[in-house]
């Protein structure tokens, strides 16, 4: 089975994953009301920021391409051209 | 002719040993009228319009003529469909290959590849590894998608493009392997496990299409158990969206073509950005209605501040003593204005008894001249008198002048401006 831990996932992926769960949260915390309106600036300014930077992710994203070895643990990063 | 290979009985020439084991076949009554059962693949159709293709089972293979004549009669089958032909066996002598000519040609009930491939299915399916509860979800968002394919297919190059467009936040593993050919089972499921290794998010088991002996691999038991016992899930696009391998019913979703496999392993780009846009929209429309909120709250604060201020009440008071002092004033104006009618009315009577409205009637005032008395009597002016009359324009200078008696007297005089 697979350890949870040793689980190593692309660092775009994951920053793209987490900035928009913490731009989510923060569209639902303004909805839900309750906020005073200097936290509310300060969410608003926060979420601005994480929408920018989510376009951005996907923008500039560029996909990665490995092979992977005959061994296990032994892989290598090709070049994507030498298949083609 | 027959008598030739008697003669010499160990030497014969090429064309001798054709002519011979044609002679044999033909003349063997069985291989003259027979039924033959299996699969079509390879089938050319050049412009003499004869059909060239090979008729297969699992395990062996024969090449078939159909002649342009009867060729015309039948119904041009598709590769990989399991038919009957009948005609006769002989062999081309010039090639050196032994064929069946076919006369008529018919779909049969099921090939035998097919029922290998209906008795593995339902031994399987009994066995619960095609289970609809064991399928597992995809992951929404894969970070790590690996790939099972041969590295020089179109399939691979498809993946690469769809994801490159839909999903470039992922990064992509291959693990190369053969797909076809005697040995792709077993390669297929070294690829397998190592993909599994590579805690990818998905397993993506792909290959373009091709004859259904071409795809074969992906109906080997091996490879179908392998891919049931995947750790990570899977996804197959294997051939075109009529080709259904076994691997299918073992992964946890199955899609018609490769590409069709990336794009259900993959978010679209451009609507993940759609989505960030309107979470963008909804954070600005949150803030302004916030602000709004606390406008409206500040204004009704205002409003009953206002109210239940020292200084309204001022303000109130000062209010009526407005009103009181306007009423006293319209009162006092009232009053006044009635005196004033009065007041008018008896400088209009003293007016009409007083000298200037008599006058106005026609009368005149007489002075005299000389000591300025009002001649009220003729004794007053005795004949000769200068005298000043007043009329109610103006005076004029005047002389009496007595006649006859006295009593009478006359004034002339000329008018004056």
């Amino acid at each position: 089975m697979i350890s949870p831990k040793a689980k190593k996932t692309s660092t775009q992926e994951k920053s793209y994953e987490k900035a928009y769960a913490e731009l989510q949260e923060i569209v639902t915390k303004l909805e839900s009301g309750g906020t005073s309106l200097e936290e509310a600036l300060a969410l608003y300014e926060r979420g601005r920021v994480l929408a920018k930077a989510c376009t951005e992710l996907l923008d500039k994203a560029e996909l990665r391409i490995r092979k992977l070895g005959s061994a296990p643990d032994a892989e290598k990063t090709d070049d994507p051209k030498e298949y083609d | 002719m027959r008598q030739l290979p008697l003669l010499r009985p160990n030497f014969l020439t090429v064309t001798e040993l054709n002519r011979l084991a044609r002679l044999t076949l033909e003349s063997d009554p069985v291989l003259q009228d027979i039924w033959v059962g299996g699969e079509v693949s390879g089938i050319t159709r050049p412009a003499s319009g004869h059909f060239y293709f090979t008729l297969k089972d699992s395990s062996a293979a024969v090449r078939c003529v159909m002649w342009r004549d009867a060729a015309a009669r039948a119904s041009l089958p598709r590769d990989g469909e399991a038919v009957e032909a009948h005609g006769h066996v002989s062999l081309y002598e010039t090639g050196g290959q032994y064929q069946l000519y076919v006369d008529t040609l018919r779909p049969s009930g099921q090939g035998e590849l097919f029922a290998e491939y209906l008795r593995l299915k339902a031994k399987l399916e009994a066995e619960g590894l095609f289970a609809p509860e064991r399928k597992r979800p995809i992951p929404r968002w894969p970070g790590r998608i690996a790939v099972v394919t041969s590295p020089i297919g179109a399939a691979w190059r498809d993946v690469q493009n769809v994801l490159a467009r839909r999903f470039p936040l992922s990064e992509l593993l291959l693990a190369p392997t053969p797909v076809q050919g005697e040995d792709a089972p077993e390669k297929i499921c070294a690829a397998l496990r190592s993909a599994d290794r590579a805690r990818a998010d998905v397993i993506l088991l792909v290959r373009g299409g091709g004859s259904i002996e071409d795809l074969w691999a992906f109906n080997d038991e091996q490879v179908v158990r392998a891919v049931a016992a995947l750790h990570t899930p899977s996804i197959t696009g294997v051939g075109h969206e009529t080709d259904f391998t076994l691997v299918d019913f073992a992964a946890d979703l199955r899609a018609p073509t490769p590409s069709a496999a990336a794009e259900l392993a993959s978010p679209n780009k451009e609507e993940l950005k759609e989505d960030v846009s309107r979470l963008g929209q909804r954070l600005v429309s949150c803030l302004e209605e916030i602000v709004i909120e606390k406008r409206n709250l500040l204004q009704s604060l205002e409003a009953r501040f206002r109210s239940a201020s020292p200084l309204g009440r001022l303000q109130n008071i000062r209010q009526s003593v407005d009103d009181y002092s306007r009423r006293a004033d319209a009162s006092i104006r009232g009053r006044l204005s009635l005196n004033h009618t009065r007041l008018d009315g008896i400088i209009r009577i003293l007016q009409g008894v007083g000298p200037a409205q008599v006058l106005d009637r026609g009368y005149a005032l007489v002075w005299r001249e000389a000591d300025g008395r009002l001649v009220r009597s003729v004794a007053l002016a005795p004949s000769g008198t200068p005298l000043q009359v007043q009329v109610t324009d103006g005076t004029f200078p005047a002389r009496s002048e007595q006649r006859t008696g006295s009593g009478t007297s006359a004034a002339s005089g000329k008018e004056k401006g």
